[in-house]
């Protein structure tokens, strides 16, 4: 456990590369997930929130451990309920920035069902889904998106179960924003976020991000100089707002294309619980909490 | 006896203090409607009311009833057995004919029921209630308004004031549309015309209430909680759909953007309790509720709520378990989850309402809590609360409202959020600190600023911190009220809506001349200090409730006080059939012990 480090002396109404940063990150030496905060500093860095306004949040994970390495308002929620968190925290602050960081295990096992429903919703957020194909806080177990055949604690004879397709969940959750980056990539890394924050609903980005103790190599398939292939997606050829077109991207062989694969606007819940609350309170005609709570209670006399 | 003409003299007028209708008929027959303006009327008159419903857990049809206990005196209970019953149906008379007390009064649809010729035991009176209802409304209509024809009867029989009835029926049908209204008229008129006197020997009426008093208000528990959150300044919430927590969302739902507010429905139970933690969190007290099922899947996040210090109002409505067990009967077997649920210690308030009317005043108590103490609150009611109707006075608004308020302010360099000197209160995302070290809030045990920390000395401090805010709470209650004599051989104690039942009995024990007390739990988490001291004035302790004796013979409250106070006579009277205590089995219960 790292201890709390003096208080920094933040600029207020600048974002400052030494500002953002807060306790030194506890994962282990060489992990793709510092590549991920550092490129997480830098676009905040570029966008310049007022620091107050932006919450960070997450579950539980090696990943999850985000919040406390980011110097902004932060919460470290349970496991998988990372997203429902994140929508009270977003549903009941149109002025916050909010943005969710999590693994595998959070995103797609414990906490998968909460991801359709986030997506749907169309919650304003940012979701940063660091994948590394195993359960590396608890040391090598089998994950949602370990492939078949890979030897775990759990499966130490090689996983029998088919792993989820993260890029086909994120599409069929509803989510208007789906991205995929790579953490060896900085520069694309910093673009999908960039984007996925400009994305007026809920934005998620599936950034591969190896685990070197447990699962090393695993994604050397997209790193050009271990002899892989980072593939982007060409946006002249891929129309972004066809969802058909995306759900082809997401069928395509391991290790498959990086960049935006779908970007659509929708309504989020945001806007269309504050025209809800417009109605209503046109209706009321500007009413005081008083007036309303006392014309229900006549309504019971 | 039957219906037809016999030369009696007019029927002479009985003067009554209270009256107990039981309807009893199948759930689509509108019975709770009829139930619900008994209720409403009696409000609107003064009266004291208190309602009784069963319904079945199919989702349309099947047996149910509404029984309404209408009077001037003080109304505690729904009471053990009724003065009149109306059966719809065979299965309604044969199935509650035992609950019509001697001498009572028995109003049947004759064209539908069968009786008991040899039954002499109360009188019996036969309507072709149905038959009759369709020729009023002109037939088409099959048997839709004969519960309306039924209160035209009841009016008669009961000397209603029919013009504020009809007051009722226009506020309820006028904005559906005029034929409904029309028909509902119609309808009553066709009831309260039906030459009863052939059949009645007396008309009953009830004694003169006292109008001094503030205005009242009807409605049901479940009604009552949601406007002591409004009241108490809650803006937002989530929930998920279950019985008897359902209609508390549904009506929030509708109500909080009035108030510039927003209730989320949910995927699940975890994501209802998770969200509403989430808005707590960005400074907006919130609240989640359910039944105790759905209790059982927020735990975890209850669990986080109390660790990170959080504010968050939780509501169970208690119903039968365990697991799926009796979704639309009583129990109050979710003490221990209220208290203790969750892992490891997570120490947070506990209040029961104990009325309707409680309802209300323990929701907004509540609101007021979480914020002091920065603590998840939960508030306990039941099946039996949640859909009754009782009448009280309207609540004085204007001081007790309280307007929900952002706290964003800019906070100190040294703020620190869980500061071990004090109670504390995280601060909101959009607040600015100064020096610009923003704090965490997090489920990990942690230092003073919120980061991770695993230091024993740490943990014991932290846990401390959590757990004194409680004892402090429990410091700062006032006396604990003891109804009844002071000292004496028997003192009964009860939580929640057993206080009806249980004041009923102390009070005619007293009067045949016991000596009794009643002692009557709000704050079952922390326990007030006083209890130990107020329990040695008395030779037997009498802890009554609706869940199970347990291994070792102890509801669950009674267990918690003999741990409590360590009070050898503190006895336990524990049932789990499903209904309200009746005041024989109070007293059979007390005697045999």
């Amino acid at each position: 456990m790292s201890a709390s480090p003096a208080p920094a002396t933040v600029e207020r109404g600048k974002i400052t590369k030494k500002g953002i940063a807060a306790d030194h990150p506890t994962w282990c030496p060489g992990c793709g997930d510092f590549a991920v905060l550092a490129a997480f500093f830098k676009t905040l860095e570029k966008m310049q929130f007022p620091q107050e306004n932006i919450v960070t949040i997450a579950g539980i994970g090696c990943s999850s451990r985000f919040p406390y390495f980011v110097n902004t308002h932060g919460g470290h929620f349970i496991h998988g309920r990372a997203l429902p968190f994140a929508t009270g925290v977003s549903l009941g602050r149109d002025d916050l920035h909010v943005f969710v960081f999590g693994g595998d295990g959070d995103g797609f096992s414990i906490g998968g069902n909460h991801l359709d429903h986030a997506g749907r919703k169309n919650i304003r957020l940012t979701y940063v889904i660091m994948d590394n194909f195993v359960y590396g806080l608890t040391k090598k177990q089998t994950s949602p998106t370990s492939p078949q055949g890979f030897r775990s604690k759990t499966d130490p004879t090689g996983a029998i179960d088919r792993p989820t397709n993260p890029m086909r969940k994120l599409l069929s959750s509803g989510a208007t924003f789906v991205a995929r980056t790579h953490a060896m990539q900085i520069k694309h890394m910093m673009e999908m976020y960039e984007r996925a924050i400009q994305h007026d609903g809920f934005s998620v980005v599936e950034c591969l991000s190896e685990c070197v103790e447990f699962y090393k190599g695993a994604f050397d398939a997209a790193v050009p100089r271990k002899g892989g292939a980072f593939d982007v997606i060409d946006e002249d050829e891929h129309d972004v707002t066809n969802m058909a077109g995306a759900l082809a991207l997401a069928e395509e062989e391991w290790p498959g294309k990086f960049g935006v694969y779908y970007q659509n606007k929708e309504p989020t819940k945001n806007e269309m619980e504050r025209d809800l609350i417009d109605s209503a309170q046109e209706k009321t005609k500007g009413a005081s909490d008083l007036e309303l709570l006392k014309k229900t209670f006549a309504h019971m006399k | 006896m039957s219906t037809e003409a016999s030369a009696s003299p007019p029927p002479s007028e009985e003067l009554i203090k209270d009256a107990v209708i039981r309807l009893a008929g199948n759930s689509q027959d509108g019975i709770q409607s009829i139930g619900g303006f008994l209720a409403r009327l009696a409000g609107r008159s003064a009266q004291e009311v208190m309602t009784y419903m069963t319904i079945p857990a199919t989702i349309s049809g099947g047996p149910s009833i509404f029984q309404v206990r209408m009077g001037t005196g003080e109304v505690l209970s729904a009471g053990d057995e009724a003065g009149f019953l109306v059966a719809f149906y065979q299965h309604s008379y044969d199935e509650h004919i035992s609950h019509l007390k001697d001498g009572g009064v028995l109003l049947y649809d004759s064209d539908h029921v069968e009786l008991d010729e040899e039954e002499n035991r109360f009188l019996k009176i036969g309507v072709p209630i149905a038959a009759l209802t369709v020729e009023a409304l002109g037939g088409s209509t099959r048997e839709k308004g004969k519960n309306i024809f039924t209160l035209g009867l009841l009016a008669r029989i009961f000397k209603l004031d029919v013009d504020k009835l009809r007051g009722i029926f226009k506020e309820r049908f006028g904005s559906k549309s005029e034929d409904i209204l029309r028909n509902a008229n119609l309808a009553f008129d066709a009831g309260y015309s039906y030459p009863i006197d052939n059949v009645m020997d007396r008309y009953y009426a009830f004694s003169a209430p006292d109008e001094s008093g503030p205005p009242q208000v009807t409605m049901d528990g479940n009604t009552a909680i949601v406007l002591g959150l409004l009241a108490g300044g809650v803006r937002h919430g989530a929930g998920y759909p279950i019985t008897p927590w359902s209609t508390i969302m549904e009506m929030l739902r509708s109500q909080l953007p009035k108030y510039g507010g927003t209730f989320v429905q949910a995927e699940d139970e975890i994501a209802a309790a998770s969200i509403a933690i989430g808005f707590s969190y960005a400074g907006r007290l919130a609240v989640t509720g359910s039944s105790g099922p759905g209790i059982s899947l927020k735990l975890e996040s209850l669990g986080w709520a109390s660790m990170a210090e959080i504010p968050l109002i939780v509501i169970n409505i208690q119903r039968g378990g365990p697991s799926t067990g009796l979704p639309t009967n009583v129990e109050q077997s979710d003490l221990m989850q209220a208290i203790y649920g969750s892992h490891g210690d997570c120490p947070r308030i506990v209040l029961a309402a104990q009325n309707v009317e409680d309802c209300f005043y323990t929701a907004l108590e509540a609101t007021k809590i979480a914020r002091n103490y920065s603590v998840p609150v939960f508030v306990l009611s039941d099946m039996s609360m949640a859909s009754r109707i009782e009448a009280f006075d309207e609540p004085d608004l204007d001081s007790l409202i309280v307007e929900p308020k952002l706290s964003t302010e800019d906070r100190p360099a040294d703020f620190k959020p869980y500061d071990l000197n004090r109670i504390t209160r995280h601060a909101p995302p959009g607040s600015w600190i100064e020096g610009g070290k923003f704090p965490q809030v997090t489920g990990l045990e942690h230092d003073e600023t919120g980061h991770p920390s695993a230091n024993p000395e740490m943990h014991v401090k932290m846990m401390a911190k959590r757990r004194d805010k409680i004892k402090a709470f429990a410091d700062s209650l006032d006396a604990t009220e003891v109804f009844g004599d002071q000292e004496g051989d028997t003192l009964v104690v009860g939580w929640g809506s057993t206080w009806g039942p249980i004041r009923e009995t102390v009070i005619r024990q007293r009067s045949a001349g016991k000596k009794m007390g009643h002692l009557h739990l709000r704050y079952v988490n922390p326990l007030p200090n006083d209890l130990g001291e107020i329990f040695n004035r008395f030779k037997d302790i009498i802890v009554v409730e609706m869940n199970d004796q347990g291994l070792y013979g102890f509801g669950q409250l009674a267990t918690l006080l003999r741990a409590n106070t360590c009070n050898p006579a503190i006895r336990s009277l524990a049932k789990t059939d499903g209904l309200t205590f009746k005041i024989r089995e109070i007293i059979k219960g007390i005697e045999s012990r």
